[in-house]
């Protein structure tokens, strides 16, 4: 029997409390408001028969007169193969003028997955993006960030690679999103024909806060159905510093003592359990996580990227649009380069970087005017060509025709004994005539 | 106490803690499990006031309601101790993740414990204890052979003054919950001991005296074993910032380590990392006992994604199983990654209980926590005149990479060493990254005191490196300011020289076979060509020709780490090698 209460005693942020009885710590609650309108809730605690709720539309117009009725069931999301090109806002209802998924339901922010079922990645992904594929591979079920400041085209990037990977099932959480930004991501996908096999949770920057919160764990959960049905999924997150805004914007009204900058202390965990959920199944499918972390005014250091940085397996750094070969970091690429891709992969990758740390310096050297030498000269004249054609998000192209570019560029710019590579790779690779 | 069990009811939740209204007695930090939705949820109190007592529990608590029913148990939070805890991996409750696995399949469901040793599983005994021994706690009974230890069945560490052995199994294969021994203690009570105790994990295990660390932990990773050793049953800590490189270097050490038994704590951490060691230790041989590297390894996986509440017994769990061991007399090694998250759990609970925060709203008990912690570990000799040691290592995550934090100055104020990771040498592919411009270790000294005439060599050379390092950073800074030019040739060989000490000695590449591991001798020979190098007053003609030298003989010195020790190709590369410096 579903019961209802007709008294709200106290609204306060985001946070609205009734007076109730027999409810369960996670329970949904509808609160139909005066003007017509209703919304979700969420018990998140309680003391005796004092009850709080999270109100997912915000506490803006709620009255102490509503009504209110709990639905004796977790925040679920539907789930099922009709999801498919459909796009949803953070609490799983159609924004796109379709009809409501009438599927199975599954619970969000499930049981975390047994360490002991996990297997070592090893199978790479194609992105066609030599700074990806040649320089920081990525493997499935990895978690990555792509580390940005606003303004950076990293929509655009998250956008390409979704397109260009062979991924089964992709799932797009969009959080604190423009709403030009969620048109891009549409049409690109719709234009690629990605949209088909692609199902959106969008919250855009001006629906209520607590609805951000719930896109990771709405995106995760879908994407984990996914993966033990076989599937291999990519789940996009972006930007995850509006989901850590969010965090932080409602845990300080719910008076809780910030630790950094205003961020909860929980900030780490809420993150990585968000995270964690990239896995790669015994025998199954996977989820791999790629997110955009923008960071507030370059900054490494802030509360954000910092804990991100210690949760995911690397990141790309976006600079000036391109990503930067030095900040970049994949930490399973070791697991497939040169295994999975062609023998000379590693040693190619270590090479053309260390020369391209040396093109830095030399070209520092020629801003400030110095007399350059004939090996500034070759570095120069290498970098040029390293940031045209691998360097640049415009190029497309297959892993082995990106190590051959490599080895092209090398022997336009540098004599077999300059590059310091093993003479087994030269001989075989190289391309010097 | 009263032998009614107390009862109690939820009057209110918050997240993972729970307020309980209860009859009867309870204790501060007693186990409680809450039966919500057909589960039965563990926790324990963490604080009492009146009839209403705050209880955290260690696992999701969605679905819970008021009047839920909780059940006390009385007991503390409990480690299973006894034959069968190597090879495991367990969850900060010591729940047998594999075991888990196979029952439920790919997800941790909540609610569901199961027994942490194994149950069916017989073990060949062997008493040591005769009949009318007089014993006491943590006296051997008998021992049974796991894995690659010796294993000593002990009286149980809890019990009080002395007692006689009235009856004990002959040799024989018994389970762990077979009576193995009856003892009479002097009011003439009797007690059955069988292979298996509990010990609260809270409470350290130590019967017996403790001595002084002085012997040294080879770790055959260069840069810790040279100027920053750590001693055996000594405490260090491994800060870094995030892609520093902290995690590689607690898996080589937990690798390589010259110990018996190495607990492996996954605090909170990537889960893809434990699975490296699930998946790689297996096959990896073991170079000490010829077995496989996880026959001496325990792994207490709470990785990031598991509840935060069980983050905090995780590392008691792990130190409670590693002094279990340390009481029989065995050299352990317990790893920690990561002790922040740890302390994060810590703080998170604070908050709830709305306790008044310190520096960046971390409780105000944090540092003396982090100092129990490490003082767990040291020398032990028991009742046996056995020695065993329990040494700690804790790697830390300061945000931003700022060692200025409380987690990281709370325990540099109680280890001995100091392992600092840098950015800066990270960025530089200067691996390991520990920084020697600001680690130290408090045991080089000490070390020295009492050390033979081949380790006061080993030292002595150290600590001239050491130097010409400080004084090199000093003269490359200057360098960088006001070009070569600006330096004197002399300035410039003890620069090369620091260089060239870091390059050959202190990076190491955990990617290759052969320089991954570096044992003691392999490291004094090593010394003894840095030494001669060091030492030396060269002369040069130019600059361009001291760097020209130095760049060559780095080079070589480099080359002869990739070549297998003792080989006819090392030894003739290390006479060229000297020739060569002896001739400059």
């Amino acid at each position: 029997m579903i019961k209802t209460y007709n008294s709200i005693e106290k609204v306060k942020g985001s946070i609205a409390q009734v007076r109730a009885e027999g409810v369960k710590l996670g329970e949904l609650a509808e609160i139909k408001l005066r003007d017509g309108r209703s919304t979700l809730a969420e018990v998140i605690s309680f003391s005796g028969d004092k009850v709080n709720l999270q109100i997912y539309r915000g506490t803006r117009g709620v009255s102490t007169g509503d009504q209110t009725r709990f639905l004796s069931k977790p925040m679920q999301v539907a789930f099922g193969d009709s999801l498919l090109g459909r796009v949803f806002n953070g609490a799983g209802e159609p924004v796109d003028g379709g009809a409501q998924v009438a599927e199975e339901k599954v619970e969000i922010g499930g049981p975390s997955f047994n360490p002991s079922k996990r297997i070592v990645p090893k199978r790479m992904i194609k992105t066609n993006i030599p700074m990806i594929d040649m320089f920081n591979t990525l493997v499935r079920s990895q978690k990555i960030p792509i580390f940005s400041i606003p303004g950076e085209p990293y929509n655009e990037l998250l956008a390409r690679i979704a397109s260009q990977t062979d991924a089964d099932v992709i799932v797009l959480g969009g959080m604190g999103l423009k709403f030009d930004d969620y048109e891009f991501f549409y049409r690109y996908f719709t234009k690629t024909g990605a949209m088909e096999k692609t199902t959106m949770f969008i919250h855009t920057a001006s629906d209520p806060v607590v609805e951000c919160i719930l896109v990771p764990d709405m995106a995760l959960a879908v994407a984990e159905q996914f993966a033990v049905k076989d599937k291999n999924v990519l789940v996009l997150l972006t930007d995850m510093t509006s989901f850590a805004d969010a965090q932080k914007e409602i845990s300080i009204s719910m008076e809780m003592v910030p630790s950094n900058r205003g961020y909860p202390g929980s900030l780490y965990s809420d993150l990585a359990s968000r995270y964690e959920k990239a896995v790669d199944i015994d025998g199954s499918g996977s989820i791999t996580v790629i997110a955009v972390t923008t960071m507030p005014g370059d900054d490494v250091t802030h509360p954000v990227p910092d804990n991100t940085g210690y949760i995911t397996e690397g990141q790309f750094y976006l600079h000036n649009g391109a990503i930067d070969p030095f900040g970049s970091l994949s930490r399973l690429k070791q697991q497939v380069m040169g295994k999975v891709t062609r023998k000379d992969h590693g040693d190619l990758a270590n090479a053309m970087i260390r020369l391209y740390a040396d093109a830095k310096k030399a070209k520092d050297r020629e801003s400030m005017g110095f007399r350059l030498s004939e090996w500034d000269r070759k570095l120069i004249k290498y970098a040029v060509m390293f940031e045209r054609d691998l360097m640049d998000l415009s190029v497309n192209l297959d892993i082995e025709e990106q190590l051959d570019l490599g080895w092209k560029i090398l022997s336009e710019c540098f004599a077999k004994n300059e590059v310091g590579l093993k003479a087994e790779w030269i001989e075989k690779y190289g391309k010097w005539k | 106490m009263s032998s009614e069990k107390a009862k109690g009811i939820i009057a209110g939740a918050q997240g993972n803690l729970m307020t309980v209204e209860f009859e009867g007695i309870i204790r501060q930090n007693e186990v409680v499990y809450l039966s919500t939705g057909g589960k039965n949820l563990k926790g324990e109190v963490i604080e009492i006031d009146g009839r209403k007592a705050k209880v955290q529990i260690f696992e999701p608590t969605r679905g819970v309601k008021c009047g839920d029913a909780v059940e006390f148990t009385s007991e503390l939070l409990s480690v299973e101790l006894g034959p069968g805890l190597l090879q495991n991996v367990y969850d900060g409750l010591q729940n047998p993740l594999e075991k888990i696995a196979e029952e439920n399949g790919y997800f941790l469901p909540r609610g569901v414990y199961l027994a942490p040793l194994d149950q069916s599983k017989k073990w060949d005994f062997t008493p040591i204890a005769k009949t009318g021994d007089t014993v006491s706690a943590a006296s051997y009974l008998g021992r049974v052979p796991e894995a690659v230890i010796d294993h000593k069945i002990m009286v149980p560490f809890g019990f009080n003054g002395n007692a006689k052995v009235i009856e004990i199994k002959p040799a024989g294969s018994y389970t762990i919950n077979e009576v193995i021994a009856k003892l009479q203690d002097e009011s003439g009570k009797i007690t059955e001991v069988t292979m298996v105790q509990k010990w609260p994990a809270k409470f350290p295990i130590k019967v017996g005296t403790r001595l002084f660390p002085d012997k040294q932990l080879f770790t055959k990773c260069r840069i810790v074993d040279g100027p920053f050793p750590v001693a055996k049953g000594g405490t260090f800590c491994t800060p870094g910032p995030f892609g520093a490189g902290k995690t590689v270097l607690q898996h080589q050490i937990s690798k390589y380590a010259e110990t018996q038994v190495v607990i492996v704590v996954a605090c909170g951490e990537r889960a893809g990392e434990v699975v490296e060691i699930l998946k790689e230790f297996p096959h990896l041989d073991d170079p000490q006992t010829g077995k496989k590297l996880m026959d001496r390894t325990c792994i207490i996986c709470n990785t990031s994604s598991m509840p935060v509440a069980a983050r905090e017994s995780s590392i008691y769990v792990g130190t409670t199983i590693a002094e279990y061991y340390r009481q029989m007399g065995v050299d352990t090694l317990l790893l920690a990654d990561s002790t922040s998250r740890w302390a994060q759990a810590l703080r998170e609970m604070s908050g709830r209980l709305e306790e008044i925060p310190g520096e960046e709203a971390f409780p105000a008990y944090l540092a003396s926590r982090i100092a129990e912690f490490y003082e767990r570990a040291g020398v032990l000799k028991n009742p046996a005149g056995d020695t065993g040691s329990l040494t700690i290592g804790g790697a830390v995550s300061p945000a931003g990479g700022n060692f200025e934090e409380p987690v990281t100055q709370s325990t540099l104020a109680v280890v001995g060493c100091f392992l600092g990771l840098s950015r800066e040498r990270s960025d530089a592919r200067r691996f390991p990254a520990i920084d020697p411009l600001i680690s130290w270790s408090k045991y080089l000294d000490r070390f020295y005191d009492e050390a033979d005439s081949e380790t006061k060599a080993r030292i002595d050379v150290v600590r001239l490196a050491q130097s010409m390092i400080l004084e090199g950073d000093e003269i490359g800074k200057k360098m960088s300011v006001v070009g070569e030019e600006g330096v004197s040739i002399d300035d410039m060989v003890v620069f090369l020289k620091g260089e060239f000490y870091d390059s050959v000695f202190l990076q190491q590449n955990a990617f290759d076979s052969i320089d991954t591991s570096s044992d003691r001798k392999r490291q004094n020979e090593q010394l003894e060509v840095v030494g001669e190098v060091l030492r030396k007053k060269f002369s040069f003609q130019s600059k361009e020709d001291a760097r020209k030298f130095f760049l060559s003989l780095s080079d070589d010195l480099i080359q002869l780490n990739y070549i297998a020790k003792e080989t006819d190709d090392y030894k003739r590369k290390r006479e060229s090698i000297l020739a060569t410096v002896r001739g400059a």
